[in-house]
């Protein structure tokens, strides 16, 4: 969630950075990753013999390390690198390492604000999170599908809390993994344990959970619904009520259940990736309505419009009246909202961004190497090199274009503000 | 794993293990039952009816199965024979079997058979012979009557999305170690991790971080070479591999199979490029996406194979002087009658050896290397009854040698266990190679 009202929305292109010229500067120049506001461009770079560092609109970082990767900017424009140096591990934030150090760091994830920075790390062969640099305090032998909150204050992740000996087959069926919310393991274990999903207040967990080699379900805070299916997919909470949903396998098709419960009528030859609009009210999945034929659900209701290669990256607009998403067919990307494809075929769609009147959708897209920005299904002018994600003004008058473009004198990278007009017309 | 399961077999043959035996006896004769009907009625129909009632006990599949003439024709080890053995007599009886019978079942479905098609060929009918022997697996999955192996492989699958037991810090180490390594030899050698919006995502099976890491070495050498815009990721969904195809857990096949194209999805490459593995091109291409209702992989995947001969065609990679070894090549099923690539991999062999002599019979003929299907992951106690079941793996290499190979290329893993034991059993004496391996030492490199 960015502070949008902070940026500048001035309309114009200003350079940033000369990027082609890090190149001269440096033996080793990786991709570049853009700020969301647009204001920073970074890529690791090589410094000296065995010395990387970050450089961030032409300027190197002060601190080096033997090793940087996994460059992140957080919401709030911060930039984050995962650092070794001499060996030992850790988070390094706009070029200030964290005081703990680490076996290993990875998988950086950031609360809505870009306060809270969370990564999972291996010590001594021990696993655990550590958000701002305060470690959990309990400590385990393995830890995956690391998970935040909503506000980003809370963690949880997937952890075996029995030794698990090696080849006991039957060991490991009785049941060896549990979920931990900050450090604190569930108290029951299950054979398996997969995605999870913070409730909108933070306070509970749901997770999907196989408690046999056969039996699938959803727990919620440890507590296991009192159906079982043949598979299940990630659980959602809802934020206007608190239920939880997940898409279940039912005699071999799939549904969406709500708390254990029947909820939508109809099944589909797969269901999975569903999400809530922001008020709650209305839930969109993705489907195959038949065998190899991918579309929309909302509520249930299947878009007639449908995708023979895939379907991806749906999302609700603001109002939550709109759905938008990536589909494939015979090979070529493209963009469709509610239920309306848009005509022109790329080689690489990005996830579709709405404004936050909820009017307009824009979207990277990549044709021949070539990137630019579609807006309504109409694109914009100019082309890039390289292109980071579109984000709308507040008022949804305008774009922010962040480009990296190439001329006779070299790659530079641009922010660009345009109006919306001068796209769609 | 480097321990057998358990006491190997007693004097009249009988190999025991833990995971068929004591999955046998928590079974009732109700519960066997109702899991096989279960199983038939929810799970099959045309398909499995079709098959059933078309076979004429022909038996001209017979010649077609490795097991069958290594044992001297024994009918018992004949495609037919062993359906015979299971799915027939699951029908006949309707689920009313005993635990002997299961144990047969289960041994035969799971360490006689190799799943590889070869007797579709030869069926008059074209009856997939594998459909019917992964009938039979599913439902000892159902019933949990697994070797113990391979259920220990299936658990890793389902706690890791590897098959390997292999970390989410492990494998991002990995590659590290192998971008480190390799960066003496090209100081400019990357692996790039997460990258997104590369050309290709190279996806390769777990044992290689975990046993045979010179292979994503080898690997970044011939595509930082061939200028090869990839990336790999630091996520699980890296590993392609899929025991559970072959265990019968095929739910958790699906969720291996969404993770790894979700990858792809995420990272927003235009393909998935995979190592030299056979079965895992299976899973990927063939059987897990479409458990999922994708018809065709969502991200197109290429095998090394083919990518190799695009590189070579396209003159991305150029040789300094032919492999001079005289080589023979095994056609893994997989990607053979699986895929249709041998003549690609004709033309990679060629490209790359100054001489090549084909086993006979070759191409998408070519025996299984009695590996692959999950054989070989059943583990130390069917090992050998898998070298004694490919006797003819063994007879078709020495005709090869006899000929002048002296070096077997298997691009696929699971090929490479089976002819390395029986390499090793049958004393062959042959150098044993993937194509990565070969390319790798006699391509042009900077200097």
């Amino acid at each position: 969630m960015y502070n949008l009202s902070t940026w500048d929305w001035e309309t114009g292109k200003k350079l940033i950075a000369d990027t082609g010229k890090w190149k001269d500067s440096f033996d080793w120049v990786e991709e570049p990753y853009v700020s969301p506001d647009g204001e920073r461009i970074a890529a690791v770079v090589k410094t000296g013999e065995m010395e990387y560092s970050v450089c961030e609109n032409n300027t190197p970082w002060e601190s080096t390390f033997d090793k940087v990767w996994y460059l992140k900017f957080g919401p709030d424009n911060r930039l984050t690198a995962l650092v070794s140096d001499t060996g030992v591990w850790t988070v390094a934030v706009d070029g200030a390492a964290w005081g703990n150090t680490f076996d290993f760091v990875w998988n950086t994830k950031f609360g809505p604000d870009g306060k809270n920075i969370t990564v999972a790390v291996q010590k001594d062969m021990e696993y655990f999170a550590v958000t701002n640099d305060i470690p959990w305090e309990t400590r385990f032998s393995a830890l995956s599908n690391l998970t935040i909150s909503h506000d980003g204050s809370r963690v949880a992740g997937v952890v075996p809390t029995i030794a698990i000996k090696q080849g006991d087959i039957f060991q490991f069926q009785e049941g060896c993994y549990s979920v931990a919310v900050d450090g604190k393991p569930w108290d029951v274990n299950f054979v398996n344990v997969w995605d999870l999903a913070f409730s909108h207040d933070g306070e509970h967990v749901a997770a999907e959970v196989r408690t046999s080699l056969y039996d699938y379900t959803i727990a919620v805070d440890g507590v296991l619904w009192d159906k079982i299916y043949t598979s299940v997919w990630m659980p959602q909470f809802s934020p206007s009520n608190g239920s939880v949903t997940a898409p279940v396998r039912i005699a071999g098709k799939w549904t969406l259940v709500q708390d254990g419960k029947s909820f939508w009528d109809r099944s589909f030859a797969q269901l999975w990736h569903h999400m809530y609009s922001p008020d709650g009210k209305k839930i969109a999945a993705v489907v195959a309505s038949k065998y190899g034929r991918w579309t929309i659900a909302v509520n249930g209701i299947p878009w007639s419009l449908t995708f023979g290669d895939l379907v991806t990256d749906a999302v609700f607009s603001p109002d939550g009246n709109r759905v938008a998403c990536i589909g494939k067919e015979g090979g070529k990307w493209t963009i469709a909202v509610d239920g309306k494809v848009w005509g022109a075929k790329y080689d690489m769609v990005w996830q579709p961004v709405f404004s936050p009147d909820s009017e307009k959708v824009a979207a990277k897209v990549e044709r021949n190497g070539q990137y630019t920005i579609i807006v309504n299904g109409k694109p914009f002018k100019e082309s890039y090199k390289a292109l980071g994600e579109p984000v709308f003004s507040p008022d949804s008058a305008k774009i922010l274009i962040k480009g990296i473009q190439e001329d006779s004198a070299g790659e530079k990278y641009f922010r660009q503000v345009v109006p919306v007009t001068e796209i769609i017309g | 794993m480097a321990e057998p399961a358990m006491k190997q077999s007693d004097e009249t043959g009988e190999i025991f293990d833990k995971g068929i035996d004591k999955g046998l006896a928590r079974l009732t004769p109700e519960k066997i039952e109702q899991v096989i009907n279960k199983v038939l009625s929810a799970e099959t129909g045309a398909r499995l009816k079709t098959y059933v009632n078309t076979c004429v006990h022909c038996g001209l599949c017979s010649e077609a199965c490795h097991y069958y003439l290594s044992h001297d024709n024994d009918p018992k080890f004949s495609p037919a024979g062993k359906v015979k053995q299971t799915i027939w007599e699951i029908l006949k009886k309707k689920g009313k079997v005993d635990h002997k019978f299961l144990k047969k079942a289960a041994e035969i479905a799971y360490t006689e058979c190799n799943l590889c098609r070869r007797c579709a060929m030869y069926c008059p009918f074209g009856i997939d012979i594998a459909y019917l022997i992964s009938v039979m697996r599913r439902i000892c999955h159902m019933l949990g009557v697994t070797p113990l192996y391979m259920q220990d492989t299936a658990h890793s699958h389902s706690a890791t999305l590897n098959q390997m037991w292999v970390k989410e810090d492990e494998w991002i180490d990995s590659l590290f170690w192998q971008e480190e390594e390799a960066q003496d030899e090209m100081p400019d050698l990357r692996i790039p991790i997460e990258k997104e919006g590369a050309e290709i995502f190279y996806s390769v099976i777990a044992p290689e971080p975990k046993f045979r890491a010179q292979l994503i070495y080898q690997a970044a050498v011939i595509f930082n070479v061939a200028g090869v815009d990839f990336t790999m990721p630091a996520t699980p969904g890296w590993d392609n591999s899929d025991q559970c195809m072959f265990s019968g857990d095929y739910e958790m096949m699906g969720r291996l199979k969404k993770a790894h194209f979700e990858t792809a999805m995420r990272l927003k490459v235009k393909r998935i490029v995979m190592g030299e593995c056979g079965h895992a091109f299976r899973s990927v291409y063939d059987v897990g996406n479409r458990w999922l209702a994708w018809k065709m992989p969502p991200i197109p995947v290429t095998h090394a194979v083919e990518f190799y001969y695009e590189l070579l065609k396209q003159g991305k990679i150029k040789i300094t002087k032919k492999y001079d070894k005289p080589v023979t090549l095994q056609d893994p099923c997989n990607i053979s009658r699986g895929r249709g690539l041998h003549e690609k991999a004709r033309y990679v062999v060629n490209a790359l050896c100054e001489e090549f002599i084909d086993m006979q019979p070759n191409r998408e003929h070519n025996y299984c290397c009695c590996a692959g299907g999950g054989v070989i992951n059943t583990g130390p106690p069917y090992k050998m009854k898998r070298i004694d079941g490919n006797r003819v793996k063994a007879e078709q290499l020495f005709a090869a040698k006899a000929r002048g190979a002296k070096v077997v290329i298997a691009p696929c893993h699971n090929c490479h266990g089976g002819i390395e034991d029986i390499n090793h059993h049958y004393g062959l004496d042959m150098e044993l190679h993937f194509l990565g391996d070969i390319i790798y030492k006699i391509m042009e490199k900077p200097a």
